[in-house]
């Protein structure tokens, strides 16, 4: 693995720091008291079942809900303050969705360059260029030109990466990036996910690809009802879960080999 | 406050019934030599329609532009005004409008020229039209795209501009451009105010030299010149936007 688990990362600064956060839609308590930490460099991946509250937890950090107590803080900054100009704040905070959602009526380099030149406010030279290298990197600089409606989903999600990594932000977010693709698209999108990583890129990562969520993550998260039940290193969290609801949800991943006895996980 | 049918003539039986015009010549030819020299008359007509048509189509396209996004952040307040405001100017004439600004306000102590009471009554038509097709256009946008928006760090106006307006757009283009010519049309009640727009200019002709027919007629052509070029560019633009497909399609 990339780097060591021997707990260096806990000497790294923190980034994020969420604090007993609470949430409800209409009287129903979606997030229950959430707390976590998340220091530079380190990938966080957050599994449970659907409808746990993963995405609100996501959508709570970067400001598109709004927390009803708790606090969260960006490095030194509370970011939770009703009065936040959350525009600035979500400049440091990447986020990619499930739905890709590419601007449909921008090519791909200007889908791009939007958040750069407008929001960074930087010249369109510079960050050309830097997106063109970045899109080489994920091997789709001959794409730069093209509608987003010409590309593949695991290609329009590698320019979701791409345009949201532009931004150079502290932490990126990712809901179930790879949840809409075609099996075959999910890998291309993941590695380049797992290059991030390697690059020492902070994430939270909410996915329901056990295998990628063991390979990338540093900690695993184990959500329910609003709450975070279970945490540890993956190694230990995939092989032997502590608690019954984990070992329940990882289980429901094995059905194809049960016959083998549940080795699906290493 | 009783009127019966009987009593009342319609404005068209009136029209063709003053000085007994129409029943005399109905077998005689068009006037050409009438509607040349009346062509002058009308093209002023004409310009006052437009000008003033287009003041008022500008002004409700900012309007609209507007109320809708007011409502659709939900901006607290000045929502519910916007949204009293398009209840009211949407079930009201624009004649009544009209004389309210016109004769109404001047009771109040607010008096107002001819032309300010004509764009401002059309605005306040208008807007309440125009925004409702920028909000047919705006919410044809899946939600997602502003969220995408808003996590690239854009701010409000910045997402509106470059991501928002641009996709709802496409989308109300059709509404906006029938918006157009209905208020260009509408444009026919000025002469309630005494502006020598189109219809003025063929009443006045009409009741004075009493050619009904080449007055009606040279009127529709002269519509049909104002308002011809803005249906034209309104499939034109249709037809374009509808090539480049990006209207409708969602989750891109
Ligand atoms: N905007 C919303 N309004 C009302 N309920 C919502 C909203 N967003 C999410 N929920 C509810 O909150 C719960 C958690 O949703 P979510 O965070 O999307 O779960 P997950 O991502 O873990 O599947 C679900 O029951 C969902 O129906
Ligand atoms: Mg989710």
């Amino acid at each position: 693995m990339r780097r060591s688990r021997s707990g260096t990362e806990m000497k790294m600064e923190q980034i994020l720091r969420v604090k007993e956060i609470c949430k409800a839609f209409d009287g129903t308590g979606v997030l229950r008291g959430v707390s976590l930490d998340i220091h530079e460099g380190e990938v966080v991946v957050i599994i449970g079942p659907s409808g746990c509250g993963k995405s609100t937890l996501l959508r709570c950090i970067n400001g598109l809900e709004k927390i009803d107590r708790g606090e969260i803080w960006l490095r030194d900054e509370k970011i939770s303050d009703p009065g936040k100009d959350m525009h600035l704040v979500r400049q440091k905070i990447g986020m990619v969705f499930q739905s890709y959602d590419l601007f449909p009526h921008m090519k791909v380099m200007d889908n791009l360059l939007l958040g750069p030149t407008k929001a960074l406010k930087r010249s369109r030279e510079d960050a050309e260029a830097e997106a063109m290298e970045m899109l080489r990197r994920v091997g789709l600089a001959e794409k730069a030109q093209a509608l987003p409606r010409t590309l593949s989903g695991g290609q329009k999600q590698r320019v979701a990466l791409v345009r949201a990594m532009l931004m150079h932000p502290e932490m990126l977010l990712l809901d179930e990036i790879t949840a809409a693709l075609d099996p075959e698209m999910v890998s291309e999108v993941l590695n380049v996910v797992i290059d991030l990583a390697e690059q020492g890129m902070t994430m939270a990562i909410v996915t329901h690809e056990m295998r990628f969520a063991e390979a990338v993550a540093d900690r695993v998260l184990f959500m329910e009802e609003g709450q975070i039940v279970e945490e540890g290193r993956p190694g230990e969290f995939f092989r032997e879960p502590q608690t019954d609801r984990a070992r329940q949800f990882l289980q429901s991943f094995t059905y194809a080999s049960a016959r083998k006895k549940g080795d699906t996980m290493r | 406050m009783c009127f019966t049918f009987s009593e009342k003539k319609s404005n068209i039986d009136s029209i063709f019934a003053e000085k007994g015009n129409f029943g005399g010549r109905e077998d005689e030819r068009m006037d050409w030599a009438f509607i040349a020299g009346h062509v002058p008359d009308y093209v002023g007509g004409a310009w006052v329609t437009l000008r003033f048509g287009l003041y008022g189509v500008g002004c409700s396209l900012v309007l609209g532009l507007i109320c809708c996004l007011l409502r659709y952040f939900r901006i607290p307040v000045l929502r519910s005004i916007a949204h009293a405001y398009i209840e009211l100017a949407r079930n009201t004439p624009l004649l009544v409008q009209l004389f309210f600004l016109y004769a109404g306000l001047p009771r109040m102590g607010i008096r107002l020229s001819a032309e300010a009471c004509a764009v401002i009554g059309l605005t306040f038509l208008g807007g309440a039209y125009m925004s409702e097709a920028f909000r047919s256009g705006l919410e044809s946008v899946d939600k997602t795209q502003r969220e995408a928006g808003e996590c690239l760090g854009l701010t409000r106006g910045q997402n509106i501009r470059y991501v928002l307006l641009p996709q709802a757009l496409a989308t109300a283009a059709p509404a906006l451009f029938a918006n157009v010519i209905f208020l260009i049309k509408e444009t026919s009640m000025f002469s309630v105010l005494a502006m020598m727009d189109l219809m003025n200019v063929a009443d006045t002709l009409r009741t004075s030299g009493g050619r009904t027919i080449e007055v009606l007629f040279m009127l529709i052509v002269a519509y049909l010149a104002l308002l011809l070029p803005v249906s034209l560019a309104a499939t034109f633009t249709e037809r374009r936007l509808r090539y480049a497909g990006f209207g409708n399609q969602h989750s891109v």
